[in-house]
């Protein structure tokens, strides 16, 4: 029997997420072995024409990593959705826009004129900007047109389980590669479509340590300015923590090295969007019932949005700055 | 056109307090707007910051929530939960470049008719002149409504991506 086609591949991701697969150690030999890899531009050398030349659904497995910003993203999420039977988003970028989505919080423009012209690093005066196409002796050059927004893999095309983190734990990323061999050998039924593998079923909060003990707060506090107490819920000490609105899955990996959980592992089930659910999380530790010591309070977080969607403005309700 | 916009707002009032200052209101026969859509909830305390964010994104050009006056929750202190939210909401807002002028919390008991008529008319005119609320559209794929929601080249090509 032939193996079964595996590919990776990375959009607008940071390459963390692929080096987050080859992290799960000797388990990578494990997929070497039971798969035949077909596409992984951060680990090999393969060409996308013998990928676009295979059969429709002929590739098993796909863990597409990186968020959608350009034509080129976007061919090539098709492309691979065409190809395989099982798409998977995986890790933030891919499932939420993560950190590349952060940029709809501003125009394309913007981005591009502070890149390419403002920015304090850029030689003054300097106009020289990326053209979609360009006329040299030998021909015409093209490059992808970048978008005005960022989107998830699932806004693109059809997806069929997400692998939340930035990037997902390896831990969870072997358990959920042994599942697949598992169930591919043994011929055992998928799990539902939409499934959040690798993850909990609950919040951050849930896998946290720390000792809770609805403690009101009349101050938030920037990371670097409290030492906090290594054994209390660090909101209850004033830090915005964003694990009540994350999902569980990480093993509360920052909040146990006295970091605040910064929300990578997308929404918890049941929850549509991070930030309402931070704001609802935030107010309720506050202790305050006169309207403006509640706006002073407030004012001590300093960004909510880019606080509270760190890692899910791209999916969030609104998605984008609607400047 | 400006003159002839009829703003969409979505008003969110808690049942014991300011549904029933919305029905006196309505039973006295008091004129105000026609643009509020009221959903009554049981408490203002219920209000999550999502709806307001979700209203907004299928294109509601204000967001009214009304309550009990503090210290006359039903709940005792829902309407607390709720005036700790709203800052921040309107802090969000901003930062999603909404005008956190399209939400408003307003406290209206059992009794105030009159006040309710004047909310509803001073947030109507408020509304009508920050004028229509503009999403940028593409970004907003009917994902939970029918189709996919993903995105197609004949909404790529010609529009703003
Ligand atoms: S999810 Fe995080 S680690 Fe993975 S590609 Fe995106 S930014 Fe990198
Ligand atoms: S808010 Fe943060 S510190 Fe507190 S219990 Fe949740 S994850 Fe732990
Ligand atoms: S604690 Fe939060 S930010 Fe840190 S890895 Fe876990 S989910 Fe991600
Ligand atoms: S019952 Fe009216 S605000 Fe709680």
């Amino acid at each position: 029997m032939p193996k079964p086609k595996l590919a990776v591949y990375w959009a607008a991701s940071c390459g963390g997420c692929d080096i987050a697969i080859l992290d799960i150690e000797a388990k990578i030999l494990d997929v070497a072995d039971f798969f035949d890899l077909v596409l992984w531009p951060c680990a090999a050398d393969f060409k996308y024409k013998d990928v676009e030349a295979l059969p429709d659904k002929s590739i098993t497995l796909t863990l597409f990593n990186g968020a959608i910003r350009s034509d080129e993203n976007l061919h090539i999420a098709r492309m691979l959705r065409e190809k395989s039977v099982v798409m998977v988003a995986f890790g933030s970028c891919a499932s939420d826009g993560c950190i590349p989505g952060l940029a709809n919080l501003y125009s394309l423009d913007e981005i591009m004129d502070y890149s390419y012209k403002s920015a304090p690093s850029m030689e003054s005066g300097t106009k020289t900007m990326p053209q979609p196409k360009t006329q040299v002796e030998e021909g015409e050059l093209t490059i992808p047109t970048l978008w005005n927004t960022v989107r998830t893999l699932a806004q693109c095309v059809d997806v069929d389980y997400y692998i939340p983190g930035c990037p997902p734990q390896s831990d969870q990323i072997a358990a959920v590669i042994g599942a697949v061999i598992d169930i591919l050998k043994n011929n055992k039924p998928l799990p539902p479509k939409g499934t959040v593998l690798g993850a909990t079923e609950k919040s951050c909060c849930d896998e946290c340590p720390r000792e809770r003990n609805v403690k009101k707060i009349r101050e938030f506090h920037r990371p670097y300015e409290i030492i906090p107490d290594p054994n209390i819920c660090l909101l209850e000490q004033g830090i915005v923590c964003c694990g009540p609105a994350t999902r569980g899955g990480c093993g509360a990996k920052c909040v146990t090295a006295n970091m605040a959980c910064r929300g990578c592992y997308g929404v918890p089930p049941g929850v549509r969007d991070q930030g309402a659910k931070m704001v609802s999380a935030i107010a309720s530790v506050v202790d305050s019932t006169d309207p403006e010591e509640i706006e002073e309070i407030m004012k001590g977080i300093a960004d909510p949005v880019g606080t509270f969607y760190r890692f899910t403005l791209a999916d969030s309700f609104l998605r984008r700055t609607q400047k | 056109m400006s003159n002839t916009f009829e703003p969409k707002i979505l008003g969110i009032l808690c049942n014991w307090c300011s549904y029933t200052g919305a029905d006196l209101a309505g039973t006295a026969r008091l004129k105000y707007p026609p643009n509020v859509m009221s959903v009554r909830v049981m408490c203002s305390g219920r209000v999550d910051p999502g709806f307001v964010l979700d209203a907004f994104r299928h294109g509601a050009d204000g967001v009214l929530v009304c309550g009990c006056h503090p210290g006359d929750c039903h709940y005792v202190e829902g309407n607390y939960k709720v005036m700790r939210r709203i800052p921040l909401t309107h802090r969000l807002l901003e930062g999603m470049g909404i005008d956190p002028k399209r939400l408003r919390l307003e406290w209206v008991s059992a009794s105030e008719g009159v006040k309710f008529q004047q909310v509803i008319t001073e947030f109507t005119e408020q509304i009508r002149a920050l004028g229509p609320i503009q999403l940028k559209e593409v970004a907003f794929a009917p994902d939970e409504h029918g189709g996919n929601g993903h995105v197609t080249d004949k909404k790529l090509a010609g529009e703003e991506v």
